[in-house]
């Protein structure tokens, strides 16, 4: 049940592709959409030519889709076809600025039937020439300059403890072995090329936790993540003040407002260059790359502190140790 | 007229007692009805790949005598942060109706799923024969659950993989409870925490709290297995540790964490000459002869030892200590050791027997030159990124690497491996080498790379892995690709049970064909490629053989998705799109994430506000 596969199911209805040939054998199994020239063969380096299915095709094309032209549409036999791409698609495609510019014809390939799709497929010449297309995307010593690309989300595909490992140690690996290596550090290191770990402390709470930023993606990630970091410590600390049983049902409350300057608390930080600033200004992750420590600061206290300050980094810096 | 001869129910059932896998066992519960009826009394091990394929009550009543369940909750792309926070996967109704209905329950296994305090102090309440308890990834609880598991419980074993945000003072609290309530451990405790996120405390504090848990270990105690506390922030007591390691006689896996200094490692070796995995804490100190031989020493006594890990910090001077235990070495986790190659392959040359070996990209392509002329028996590689987002190579780490092991290692099945270049031809090689693999994932990590020799999209180099390699199960493209490597997959991919697709495609074709063609598929997971709704509505049926399927940034629109719910009662139509409420905009207007998985449990009623379940044809009307 859980893991059954149970292929033996009637297709409802709409759906009546599922119906398969058994036994098939390569050479006679018929794929329903063609990918070759018209009246081309050769496509693939093995050799074996897929030829259409024209009842899964009728289907297809029962729910309006797909037509001959798109189906017969890849030049397989040139070194690089032009294939269309989907830049300038929905927002949520990767911004990348490196890729070539969209032609207009090719990004109505990727949806629907249409007819322009062919008119782009059947002509001989290239629509734009791959070598200059794919220099900019493959090459990264090429004279086109890179910028770097937005971060995108959860590419590449490694968890979260493997980010930072550069960085987090020595950047390189450490000389040949030799004899007279220098001393390797004795005391642990803040971050252990698990994440990017960020100590935060809050005011009126002795016990300093940390962060590992590598775990959020946006400023409002972060300030539910302080919230729930020092909710608990929070209100123990207000009941030992007042010397009161531990109820934390009634005690706790969020802590909200982090970064619009409304709530009690506000969420600031050092940089590298030790001012402190408030969190929220600079895009996230120039954030992430600057950041050093972050500290939760009453509202009412903020005054006192003169963000960015040569003077007050001195006063500070004794203060956060 | 068919001849029909049945054996007593007691023959059948004891027949069916040697059969473990579940596969085997849902192969066996077809048959008949009466081998089902016989079946489903004696299955004692449960596996629900997704916890919301099936409900609870369900799984009761057909198998009434559970002794063992294993649930797992998010979806895969969760590992990388692509399941907003708060999508599901909570255990507590799992835990609620077991605690009915499987006094006897031992085991529990989570992976991805949200286990509450409340749901671990029903754990501990219900079940009197509680001894496994496995939590991979999982999230949601505090102190105050594992203190009730630890206060109630006597386990046989008890095995704790917590990934999650457990901190230090409450794992001293949690182990104060365990060690000072007076409750035995029976025999055995394996004890192994993964990712602990750290708490910083003041100065003083720090001395006194890092090591207390350990010393709280009874000196009656001496059934220890397995500790791993390789991601511990903390220092702990060394001491302690070492008093703890002295009395117990069966420890196997001893794991690190990075605060245990070099130096103390041989004093620690030496108490526990029976380890067969051990996981080092730093590896590099002030560089001495006598700590060296000391070191070398205590590891030629581990005479079991067969797997090797930690390695942070690499003082490579200190690399030469372990070669006394090399020649048995098996399985070496190297993936956070920042050491040249050259340090590398004078380590690896002396390994002969390792069938598996995890490494950083500093490797390099000699350093799997010389992996491939070493380690004939090698059946799994990972070589992970060091600079992952780093926009020019840092290391000289090619697709020649992976192609000198593929030529090397006669038993390669398994290879996950980030680089930066790959070409066709060495895809087709590695295919041509390696027509054994069973696990291939590739990340070249810039989307969307082609070919850097000739530029062309690597849809031939990978299609020639699905056609060499028939075995194979899981697959991860990257690069440039188009639709033809969807064909090539969808044709020749006949064993394929998982695949991963990111910024690939250019049309629907390339859905189609992977849906339509790939027998076996179970989990498709697709990120930012431009597949829409036609492959999807014209392969219906098909999501329904899968486990699930996963879209994210593609263009499926909205309409599609309702209509997919509609006609497919027996999936469940997630739409996630955290921009609000997909009715608000276009039908035509795509969602932002899809995620489509077969249930007999109809639509679930747990979902957070960013998750819409499109309804079925009989569930409209309802209200």
């Amino acid at each position: 049940m859980m893991d059954e596969r149970s292929r033996s199911e009637a297709s409802p209805q709409l759906l009546d592709l599922m119906n398969r040939s058994e036994g098939k054998c390569s050479e006679e199994r018929k794929l329903e959409l063609r990918l070759g020239p018209p009246g081309g063969e050769e496509w693939s380096h093995s050799g074996k030519m897929k030829k259409s299915n024209t009842e899964r095709e009728e289907s297809l094309l029962s729910l309006g889709c797909f037509s001959h032209a798109i189906l017969n549409g890849f030049q397989s036999k040139d070194t690089t076809p032009p294939w269309p791409s989907y830049h300038n698609k929905a927002s949520s495609f990767l911004q990348f600025p490196s890729t070539p510019p969209v032609m207009g014809k090719e990004a109505l390939a990727s949806q629907a039937c249409c007819p322009k799709v062919v008119e782009l497929q059947n002509n001989d010449t290239k629509v734009f020439s791959p070598s200059s297309a794919n220099t900019a995307v493959s090459q990264p010593n090429t004279s086109q300059k890179r910028t770097a690309p937005a971060p995108v989300v959860g590419w590449p595909p490694i968890r979260s403890f493997r980010k930072n490992l550069a960085s987090s140690s020595n950047s390189k690996p450490p000389p040949e072995s030799s004899q007279h290596n220098e001393v390797a550090g004795k005391k642990p290191v803040d971050n252990y090329g698990k994440g990017l770990f960020v100590k935060i402390n809050m005011d009126g709470v002795p016990i300093g936790r940390k962060v590992d930023l590598n775990a959020y993606d946006s400023y409002e990630n972060l300030s539910s993540a302080v919230d729930e970091l020092f909710r608990g410590l929070l209100a123990a600390q207000r009941d030992s003040s007042a010397g009161g049983a531990h109820n934390k049902v009634e005690e706790e409350k969020a802590i909200t407002g982090l970064l619009d300057g409304k709530g009690e608390y506000t969420l600031v930080y050092e940089d590298n260059e030790g001012d402190r600033m408030l969190v929220g200004d600079v895009p996230w992750h120039m954030f992430v790359s600057t950041v050093k420590r972050l500290r939760v600061l009453k509202s009412s206290e903020l005054s006192a502190f003169t963000l960015g300050s040569k003077q007050e980094k001195i006063a500070l810096d004794s203060a956060m140790k | 007229m068919a001849y029909t001869f049945s054996f007593p129910e007691e023959v059948l059932e004891h027949v069916f007692s040697f059969i473990e896998s579940e596969k085997d066992r849902n192969a066996i519960s077809l048959v008949c009805k009466s081998w089902y009826e016989i079946e489903r009394w004696c299955r004692r091990r449960v596996f629900v790949g997704n916890c919301y394929a099936v409900s609870p009550m369900m799984v009761i009543k057909r198998f009434p005598e559970v002794r063992s369940i294993a649930l797992k909750g998010k979806p895969h792309f969760a590992d990388f942060n692509l399941v907003p926070e708060g999508w599901g996967g909570y255990v507590c109704p799992w835990i609620a109706a077991m605690a009915c209905a499987f006094p006897w329950l031992e085991e529990i296994r989570l992976k991805r799923m949200v286990i509450t305090d409340e749901s671990l102090e029903l754990i501990a309440k219900s079940f009197k024969n509680f001894k496994v308890l496995v939590l991979t990834s999982c999230e949601g609880f505090t102190t105050d659950g594992l203190a009730a598991i630890a206060a109630n419980c006597r386990f046989a074993s008890f095995i704790f993989l917590i990934s999650q945000v457990l901190n230090l003072l409450d794992f001293n609290f949690v182990f104060e409870l365990v060690l000072n309530k007076g409750h035995k451990f029976e025999s055995k405790l394996c004890l192994c925490l993964v990712n602990l996120r750290e708490l910083d405390l003041q100065e003083s504090e720090v001395e006194d709290l890092s090591g207390h848990w350990l010393s709280h270990f009874p000196d009656s105690y001496t059934s220890l297995v397995s500790l791993n506390i390789s991601c511990l922030g903390n220092e702990v007591s060394l001491s302690s540790l070492e008093r703890l390691l002295g009395r117990c006689p069966n420890l196997q896996t001893l794991r690190l964490n990075r605060a245990v200094p070099l130096d103390r490692l041989p004093n620690l070796l030496r108490r526990c000459p029976q380890l067969v995995e051990l996981g080092t804490g730093v590896y590099s100190t002030e560089m001495r002869p006598e700590v060296f031989s000391n070191l070398e020493a205590a590891f030629s006594g581990c005479k079991q030892l067969k797997s090797l890990s930690g390695f942070w910090d690499v003082l490579p001077s200190y690399l030469p200590a372990v070669y006394p235990i090399c020649s048995r070495l098996t399985s070496l986790n190297l993936s956070y050791a920042i050491v040249q190659s050259s340090d590398l392959i004078k380590l690896i040359s002396q390994c002969p027997s390792l069938l598996r070996l995890w490494v950083l990209d500093y490797i390099e392509d000699a350093g799997l030159y010389a992996l491939a002329a070493s380690c004939k028996d090698l059946r799994e590689l990972r070589v992970f990124p060091s600079d992952p987002f780093g926009l020019e190579p840092n290391v000289a780490l090619t697709e020649q690497g992976l192609v000198s092991v593929s030529e090397g290692c006669p038993k390669l099945q398994s290879v996950l491996y980030f680089c930066r270049q790959m070409s066709n031809a060495a895809l087709n090689t590695i295919a041509r080498n390696r027509p054994n693999l069973t696990r291939f994932r590739l990340c070249i990590i810039e989307p969307r790379t082609p070919d850097y020799i000739t530029l062309e999209p690597l849809d031939s180099g990978f299609g020639a892995i699905v056609e060499h390699c028939k075995d194979l199960q899981r697959l991860s493209l990257s690069g440039l690709l188009t639709d033809r490597v969807f064909e090539y997959i969808g044709t020749y991919g006949k064993k394929l049970e998982m695949l991963s697709v990111a910024f690939a495609g250019d049309s629907d074709l390339g859905l189609h064909h992977v849906l339509s063609g790939c027998d076996n598929l179970r989990k498709l997971e697709i990120r930012d490629c431009p597949f829409g709704d036609k492959a999807l509505l014209a392969n219906a049926a098909k999501l329904e053989t899968m486990r699930s399927l996963w879209m994210s940034s593609c263009s499926v629109s909205y309409g599609a998705c309702k209509l997919l719910g509609q006609k497919m009662p027996r999936l469940n139509v997630e739409v996630i799109d955290e921009r609000g409420p997909p009715d608000s905009r276009p039908e035509s207007c795509p969602v932002e994430k899809l995620y489509i998985y077969r249930t007999i449990a109809g639509p679930r009623l747990d979902m957070p506000g960013f998750v819409w379940t499109m309804e079925d044809d009989s569930s409209l009307g309802l209200e």
